[in-house]
């Protein structure tokens, strides 16, 4: 098997190859077939310390690298901001030194501030993992969401993908968008005027303020929700009238094609930005997203650590 | 026994008095005068400037000298010494220290500092409201008595038009500059950079240029209604520029500034959320510089002024959103600026000159800037040619958060002399 991985960080999407993309797929694939349903593991970073740095509040994303890092036989710890020192006002690069001090093999960290993985990967020698940074990148998600579509659909070239509300504050709309070009996938995102400026198209992508003309030729919508811990209070009216207008409920959900599949990153809002039932319908693959979020990340973590520490990738070695 | 300068056979350029010529500079007892008598040749300190300019001492109308309440960052000795290094004799420190400068008593403290420890010359301002809060007008009348050259809420700007208005009104009456930092801050909420295809790619919380236009625009009609001068602090947007532009086209007395760094940089030096580049204004884009360009070349923008910065390198070192705006300038500002308006073949020497020089000194009524006879012997000496590595840890500034630290630049301050003396000689402060 032949894999391109070229890095020890994984900050941004944007400067990962498409080569590199599919290496990721390549190995979460291997890990989902090898692994099934079974909550198998394997001894690929027996003895590695894997640093869960949460310094914003997450369920998913958190969970996910936790048990993707004991699927790979590593010992992993999680920290968040209020069990920190940063409440004493140590710095985040006294943190993270600390943590390297304490022999930590990866650092995984969810921040608050944008571009806070960029500064840390500076900081450290040590494999970053960004799981999320303010409204800049979430690698892991945009890569798992391309890996649940893979499974759906045999190719993301031609296909194309709506990305619908709040994309100003959204991280995952900006890693997803950056995944989705680079496999090909034609990308519109849509929302009110304030929340999806113009500017996006010179990210490469087809801005819309019209809900129906955003759903009709879509193959995958990608919803989010409402950061409301992220904006000022100008930017819509209300919650109701956003649910009024691009809520996506069953009438709305009509207009797409019959084979449409409908994702969402987490946490949902039910009942606003998606209707209950379809949050719940076969059209949604939103726990699969979940669950695909294990291998991918596992694939990410075994990338990165092997590229550090010059060890080769070998697949998969299972304890079941 | 009188102290006799001659400097020999460099480039004079002496823009407020539209001299450009190879010749001789002579003062006597700190004061520039025409010609030496014979017993004063003999006598007189001899400096070589033969393949140098001679220039006017620079005038930096806009920095921030930390003192008091802010000295790990810099303090009125270091930061003088980095303005001399940088080829500064006159400058202009901002109000908003610790506690800011609102008061007699405050500007006394800072007067008696200058007075003990500066090397160059160093002109306090007052604050514009008390306790910089934008609510009620700092005594100004005391202040001027105190010494201000201007008044200025620099990095606070006066939201409510009502005190702007008044304020200026104020203020002209004892005929001082009011100098505003232009940001109308609603518009501004948590932004840290400029808004555009940058803060977005980047997830940063962007800043139009609409703030700042709509406060430029406010000040150019406040000044029109009350006669006050408003100087347009370190402008940003090509849309201010345009209003400037206009405004004093129609001769209302309104005057701007541009750093260093807008005129260079733009927004796309953010893209490894490197905070040595994130500064207030932001960096804006392309077309912005441009038209700062275009502003100064044209005499829109009156001169530049480096809103010298100090942050210490713990403060700068952190994530983006919560690193301090601001960078230091002083030291490589004339090689910055020469590099983008003269070395680019856009401005002519003498005009790059008088951007350092007279136009800086006119707004707040300094006594510098020229080399006529009758005036300080306040002189710099530089190499425009000189090509040289900027290296900020050689810097004299407590600070070094420099976005030129390693860059190559072209352009030397060989001398700087203040009231005759030297104060730095190209190598270290000898004052």
């Amino acid at each position: 098997m032949h894999l391109t991985w070229n890095r020890k960080d994984l900050i941004s999407l944007d400067l990962l190859s498409k080569e590199e993309i599919e290496s990721v797929f390549t190995v979460a694939r291997a890990f989902k077939a090898s692994l099934g349903n079974h909550k198998a593991k394997t001894t690929l970073l027996d003895g590695r310390s894997v640093v869960n740095l949460f310094l914003e509040p997450s369920t998913r994303t958190r969970l996910a690298f936790e048990v993707a890092a004991k699927r790979l036989g590593a010992d992993s710890v999680t920290v968040s901001a209020a069990a920190s020192s940063l409440t004493k006002g140590e710095t985040l690069r006294d943190t993270a030194r600390n943590m390297e001090a304490l022999q930590a093999d990866i650092l995984i960290l969810r921040h608050p501030a944008s571009g806070a993985p960029n500064y840390l990967s500076k900081v450290v020698d040590i494999p970053v993992v960004n799981a999320g940074d303010g409204s800049h990148a979430h690698p892991t998600q945009a890569l798992l969401d391309a890996f649940t579509l893979l499974e759906r659909f045999e190719s993301l070239d031609g296909l194309n993908v709506t990305i619908l509300g709040d994309i100003l504050f959204s991280r995952v709309a900006r890693s997803n968008i950056l995944c989705l070009r680079k496999l090909g996938a034609t990308v519109t995102v849509a929302g009110p005027s304030t929340l999806v400026p113009n500017d996006f198209a010179s990210m490469g992508v087809r801005v819309c303020h019209d809900l129906r003309s955003a759903l009709e030729a879509a193959d995958a919508v990608m919803l989010l929700r409402i950061q409301h811990e992220r904006q000022t209070s100008t930017h819509f009216p209300s919650i109701g009238e956003y649910t009024s207008m691009f809520g996506l409920n069953q009438e709305r959900a009509a207009w797409l094609k019959p084979d449409a599949v409908i994702m969402h990153p987490g946490p949902i809002n039910r009942g606003v930005e998606i209707d209950s039932e379809l949050a719940d319908s076969n059209r949604s693959v939103i726990l699969q997203q979940v669950t695909n979020g294990i291998v991918v990340r596992m694939a990410v973590l075994l990338l990165c650590h092997s590229f550090h520490t010059g060890e080769a990738i070998q697949l998969p070695q299972l304890n079941s | 026994m009188t102290d006799v300068l001659w400097i020999q056979g460099g480039r004079i350029i002496d823009p407020a008095n539209d001299r450009d010529a190879t010749g001789d500079l002579f003062a006597v007892d700190g004061i520039l005068c025409a010609e030496l008598s014979s017993s004063e040749k003999e006598n007189a300190r001899i400096i070589d400037a033969t393949g140098f300019v001679v220039a006017p001492g620079l005038v930096d109308i806009h920095v921030h000298f930390r003192d008091p309440g802010q000295t790990h960052k810099e303090d009125i000795r270091s930061g003088s010494r980095a303005a001399a290094a940088g080829g500064y004799t006159s400058v202009v420190c901002m109000p908003n220290t610790s506690p800011v400068c609102d008061n007699a008593g405050t500007l006394q403290g800072i007067m008696d500092k200058v007075e003990r420890e500066a090397v160059v010359r160093v002109y306090p301002t007052g604050c514009l409201t008390i306790g910089m809060e934008g609510e009620r007008l700092a005594p100004t009348g005391q202040l001027q008595k105190a010494g201000i050259v201007a008044v200025t809420d620099d990095g606070l700007c006066v939201q409510n038009n009502e005190i702007m208005r008044r304020a200026v009104e104020y203020a002209h009456m004892f005929g001082l500059p009011v100098m505003d930092h232009c940001q109308d801050a609603s518009l501004t909420q948590d932004a840290v950079m400029n808004e555009g295809e940058w803060s977005l790619k980047l997830g940063l919380r962007g800043w139009p240029n609409a703030a700042e236009d709509i406060i430029v625009a406010r000040n150019v009609i406040l000044s029109r209604l009350t006669g006050a001068h408003i100087h347009m602090q370190h402008l940003s947007s090509a849309t201010s520029v345009e209003i400037l532009r206009a405004a004093k086209r129609r001769g209302i007395n309104v005057t701007g500034e541009a750093s260093p760094h807008h005129i260079e940089f733009t927004d796309a030096c953010l893209q490894d959320y490197d905070t040595t580049f994130k500064m207030n204004p932001p960096l804006r884009t392309t077309q912005d510089r441009q038209a700062l360009i275009e502003g100064l070349c044209d005499g829109t923008i009156d001169c530049i002024a480096t809103d010298h910065a100090p942050h210490s390198a713990t403060e700068k070192d952190r994530e983006f959103d919560s690193a301090p705006f601001g960078i230091i300038g002083l030291e490589n500002a004339l090689p910055a600026t020469l590099g983008t308006l003269y070395h680019s073949g856009r401005l002519g020497l003498s005009e790059v000159v008088a951007l350092f020089t007279h136009r800086g000194a006119e707004i707040c009524q300094l006594e510098a800037g020229t080399l006529c006879p009758g005036a300080n012997a306040d002189i710099c000496i530089f190499d425009p040619d000189e090509e040289w590595t900027v290296d900020a840890s050689a810097f004299l500034s407590k600070s070094k958060n420099c976005p030129w630290d390693g860059h190559p630049l072209k352009g030397r301050v060989k001398t700087t002399i203040v009231g005759g003396h030297t104060v730095f000689d190209g190598k270290q402060i000898t004052a």
